[in-house]
């Protein structure tokens, strides 16, 4: 078995990425204004359901069915969906999800394939793999096309590119054969339509990924705004479907669960554009091909573990990420996966299950510990909770602190209440405190242990103190 | 060795799992609204979707309304006849239209299965009057008819009217994307112009 992709190879440790891009004042006031609209949008759409704390109960609990009965559900969702025509793979690791997606274009002679955003994908590298073998990928949601055509990474669950402003994107899509004319949001969005139009109208094979799985009707279920899942998920005659196993519902009538817990808690909004649900082949409607690839890469492990499995409820929301104060100052490519935020904290260093890995060990240190992710989970994920559980393994791991996690356990100490944040700002600002520079020596231990090594001190641009009144009232 | 069905089943078996818990269901099932036409209305105006009222015995007209100028529309074979109103160039989908005549075509007219009027969201089922996915995607205007009858107040309710076994979209006004800034920006690549005649 080959090293799990989840986390990116090479990438530097929490603390090390943190340093870098905090000195990014454009990704920081990329960030800030993003989370900041999403948040109160968020807000909102929360507060018009006087249900939402029952709706969020269910979903917690339909989850931890799923998870207690997964084997039946996912044999369930097998017949259901190879009932009406579709065929079910399974794939233990992503290097074998990358081969099985392969030959499966292959199979359909096909050297181009289009795709729907979807995070399984992301997560076991497939379009590096398909690219090794040949065939070439192309994403078709517009942030996707933003970090594509940026030859860049993603940042964020939903919004991959949530760190590019209009004018960079205007500049990445310079490239396009036609490009737009000013960097005004419509106009960009006018010019991936035209670029991606017949790359739809020609392809022959669509991957995509899932958000639910319905085991009693095999339906499968894509939700996105755009349409270009649509037209994905409409025009090929082949469709391939990489859904990671946790994603089954048990029964049709949980959808009415998650399809208000979603769209509020991730794009702030009643309904999002699209949703696409459905079941095998309908013969001569969309695809005549349907492939399901069941994905577990790491899955089943991080289900052995009491604390950690509720990680597994996750539904990809990122309504944790928009609250996060360390997401918010270090960005998502801070985190080194394709899940960033708190649950990439919780969720990548489990389904890589090595927390030999420096890496992987110093992500569950990415984290104050404030709580305001669980606050916002839809499926009442206790992120702390698992944080801190993950930090004592990661400390049994390796029978000693490393100076990464000693590192992390001081900003996130820090982070952690008011009156110590306020103590920091005294002897600094918290950008200089993950910084691992500033003189943190009037700090009580364990910020005292924090000063190993001794880079230039990032200035300041705005008191941690005000940024919090400011930004969490 | 073990197929990796076998394998991943065999994995989950093995672990320690919990005793699954009773889901709680007492959210709202059904919610409650005093105009359900009237509060579906305001909900997909708010996504910047064109609404337009129509009174049973003067759908033809309004959908003449609606149609007069666009050139050729789409429409599904089994469309009520007294839709397919004189003076508009009707494509219909039979046999199967390819997706160049799709593309040509100005725009598409159509039914809907189920309407939520908290939502604003309109559901198709590929049943009566809706035809294909693609009729629905590839014209860059859709216009949907919805009866009073078809509109539920709740998600919910909506779900449970649904039938599985359909290729189901649901469409809560026209395609956006919330890529650039987190700000929603309408029309990408489903229809940029999402009109709905709602008929009581
Ligand atoms: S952990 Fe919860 S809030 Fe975060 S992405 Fe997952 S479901 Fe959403």
């Amino acid at each position: 078995m080959g090293r799990n992709p989840v986390t990116w190879l090479g990438s530097p440790t929490f603390p090390d990425a943190a340093r870098r891009s905090l000195g990014d004042t454009q990704l920081r006031g990329n960030l800030r204004k993003a989370t900041t609209t999403i948040r109160g949008k968020r807000e909102s759409a929360v507060a018009e359901l006087d249900d939402w704390e029952q709706l969020r109960r269910a979903g917690e609990a339909v989850k931890d069915d799923v998870l207690a009965n997964l084997d039946t559900y996912l044999e369930r969702l097998e017949s259901a969906v190879t009932e009406r025509g579709g065929v079910v793979h399974w794939a233990r690791d992503a290097e074998e999800a990358n081969r099985i997606v392969l030959d499966l274009v292959k199979q359909e002679n096909a050297d181009e394939v289009v795709k729907v955003k979807s995070m399984a994908t992301a997560e076991i590298g497939l379009n590096e793999a398909l690219a090794d073998g040949g065939v070439n990928a192309i994403e078709t949601d517009l942030a996707e096309v933003i970090v594509q055509l940026g030859d860049d990474r993603p940042s964020h669950i939903l919004v991959p590119a949530i760190h590019r402003n209009r004018a960079e994107i205007k500049e990445i899509f310079a490239q396009m054969p036609e490009p737009p004319d000013s960097d005004d949001p419509r106009a960009l969005a006018e010019a991936a339509r035209t670029y991606l139009r017949r790359k739809f109208l020609s392809a022959k094979v669509a991957i995509s990924g899932a958000n639910f799985g319905v085991a009693d009707t095999g339906s499968i279920v894509v939700v996105e705004s755009e349409g270009n899942g649509r037209m994905c998920l409409t025009l090929p005659e082949t469709l391939i479907t990489v859904m990671g196993v946790e994603k089954v519902l048990p029964r049709w009538q949980d959808l009415e669960v998650f399809l208000q817990l979603l769209p509020r808690s991730s794009t702030a909004e009643r309904m999002n554009p699209y949703t696409s649900i459905w079941s095998g082949v309908t013969p001569g409607d969309g695809p005549q091909k349907f492939h399901l690839v069941l994905l577990d890469n790491g899955r089943t492990s991080t289900l052995a573990d009491e604390v950690g499995r509720q990680a597994l409820r996750c539904i990809r929301c990122s309504a944790c990420l928009n609250v996060c104060p360390v997401y918010e100052r270090t960005g998502g490519q801070a985190y080194g996966s394709v899940y960033p935020g708190p649950i990439g904290a919780i969720l990548a260093p489990q389904l890589a299950g090595d927390l030999h890995d420096e890496q992987a060990a110093s992500l569950p240190y990415a984290s104050s510990l404030c709580g305001a992710c669980y606050e916002v989970c839809p499926v009442r994920i206790n992120i702390p909770e698992v944080l801190t559980h993950l930090r004592a393994e990661v400390v049994e791991a390796k029978g000693k602190r490393t100076p990464e996690a000693m590192a992390m356990s001081a900003a996130a100490w820090v982070f952690g209440s008011r009156r110590r944040y306020e103590a920091a700002q005294k002897a600094g600002s918290l950008t200089r405190l993950l910084a691992r520079g500033g003189n943190l020596s009037s700090l009580p231990w364990p910020g005292s242990k924090w000063t190993d090594t001794r880079d230039a001190p990032v200035v300041p641009k705005e008191s941690l103190r005000s940024w919090w009144r400011r930004n969490r009232g | 060795m073990a197929s990796a069905r076998d394998e991943i089943l065999g994995r989950i078996r093995a672990v320690d799992r919990p005793v699954s818990p009773q889901v709680p269901r007492d959210y709202q099932r059904q919610r409650h609204a005093d105009d359900p036409v009237a509060l579906l209305a305001e909900r997909i105006a708010d996504y910047q979707a064109t609404v337009h009222r129509a009174a049973t015995r003067e759908l033809p007209y309004r959908i003449a309304e609606r149609l007069d100028g666009r050139g050729t529309i789409v429409a599904p074979p089994d469309v009520p006849g007294e839709w397919r109103v004189p003076g508009v160039s009707w494509l219909s989908d039979d046999p199967p239209l390819g997706v160049s005549d799709l593309e040509e075509a100005a725009g598409v007219l159509s039914g809907c299965a189920v309407a939520i009027a908290e939502t604003g969201t309109i559901v198709l089922d590929a049943g009566r009057a809706q035809g294909r996915r693609v009729l629905t995607l590839v014209p860059d205007y859709h216009l949907c008819v919805v009866h009073a009858d078809q509109i539920v107040v709740s998600v919910p309710e909506a779900i449970e009217r649904l039938d599985p076994a359909g290729p189901l979209t649901f469409i809560s006004g026209p395609s956006a994307t919330s890529d650039i800034e987190l700000d929603r920006v309408e029309g990408v690549h489903g229809p940029r112009t999402l009109e709905v005649l709602l008929v009581h």
